[in-house]
């Protein structure tokens, strides 16, 4: 379901024509998620999409005080909205695993 | 919403990891093939297949009417389909057109000609106002368009994505089907600028 691979040696994209894609790695990963899902059955694509833009629309309305507009962060709410949806993660157990994970010793998590 | 103790919201960051974690433990996603696809779409899959896809346009008149009438068939001939790759509709710029994409709802891109989407693109503002002032918003970016050119704003939907073949610039004559590639941006394709000739 991805594009194919090919791409000629010399004509491996040239960087000025490309951009960086991700701000920060979650993104990717929340971008990787959503597809590989997707790719899986896991969900339609029209399913994600009507999700992502009830959260876009809503961030929009809200005037946005409290946080700025980030793509990937509507992204992967919308994700853990459809998974929700269909029982295979719950909102609750991505809190308490994130939770934990919060938790990690001093050093585990550079992010800071 | 208090900003610490243990009510406090987590970094998304986090959440991105916790979710990735249970999904693995499901067997709902499997990493490797989860990084496959990120790899893929960041090196891969880029705006270098709609160069491509513009090179052969310009080149091959045939192909050019073919990809003007039935884009989606016509990409698909050079390899490139897939994930929101789907009904793509290409529309010619001229000297007196210009046809500038935006996705007023989302984001919906071509992706396998187009890679991901800029993060301007994605941002509410140009989704916003490229409808209501596109010769001024289009200016901002660098591209003035003389009074007399018409300027047509192409609105994405799930439906249809757009891909704006750009003007083939004066000069370049001589120039092979892989080097003209190599002058097609990803701006030019959405319609936000200009080829120029090297």
């Amino acid at each position: 379901m991805t594009a194919p691979l090919e791409i000629e040696g010399p004509a491996a994209p040239p960087r000025s024509n490309g951009e960086l894609v991700f701000a920060e790695p979650w993104e990717s990963r929340a971008f990787g998620m959503a597809v590989a899902l997707y790719e899986a059955g896991a969900f339609t694509w029209p399913q994600f999409r009507s999700e992502l833009i009830a959260r876009i629309a809503a961030w929009e309305i809200s005037g946005a005080a409290d946080e700025p507009y980030n793509y990937y962060r509507l992204w992967l709410a919308a994700l853990e909205e459809v998974l929700a949806g269909l029982c295979a993660v719950s909102t609750d157990e991505v809190t308490t695993r994130a939770r934990a994970l919060a938790g990690r010793p001093e050093g585990h998590d550079h992010r800071h | 919403m208090t900003p610490t103790g243990p009510d406090a919201p987590l970094p998304v960051a986090l959440r991105a990891e916790a979710l990735e974690q249970l999904l693995t433990e499901r067997g709902l996603i499997d990493p490797k093939v989860m990084n496959g696809i990120i790899t893929n779409y960041e090196s891969n899959v880029g705006p270098l297949n709609g160069a491509k896809v513009v090179a052969r346009a310009w080149t091959d008149p045939e192909y050019r009417r073919r990809l003007l009438d039935d884009g989606t068939a016509a990409i698909k001939e050079l390899g490139f389909s897939g994930t929101q790759g789907e009904h793509i509709v290409v529309v010619e710029n001229t000297a007196t057109t210009h046809n500038v994409v935006v996705c007023t709802l989302c984001s919906c891109y071509p992706w396998p000609v187009l890679g991901l989407p800029p993060s301007w693109y994605k941002d509410p503002a140009y989704r916003s106002r490229v409808v209501a002032q596109p010769r001024t918003v289009l200016s901002e970016m660098g591209l003035d368009l003389a009074d007399d050119v018409r300027i047509i704003v192409r609105d994405s939907t799930s439906e249809v994505r757009w891909l704006v073949l750009p003007e083939r610039p004066a000069g370049t004559e001589h120039l092979s089907e892989a080097e003209l590639a190599s002058l097609v941006t990803r701006d030019a394709m959405v319609g936000v600028a200009k080829v120029e000739a090297p």
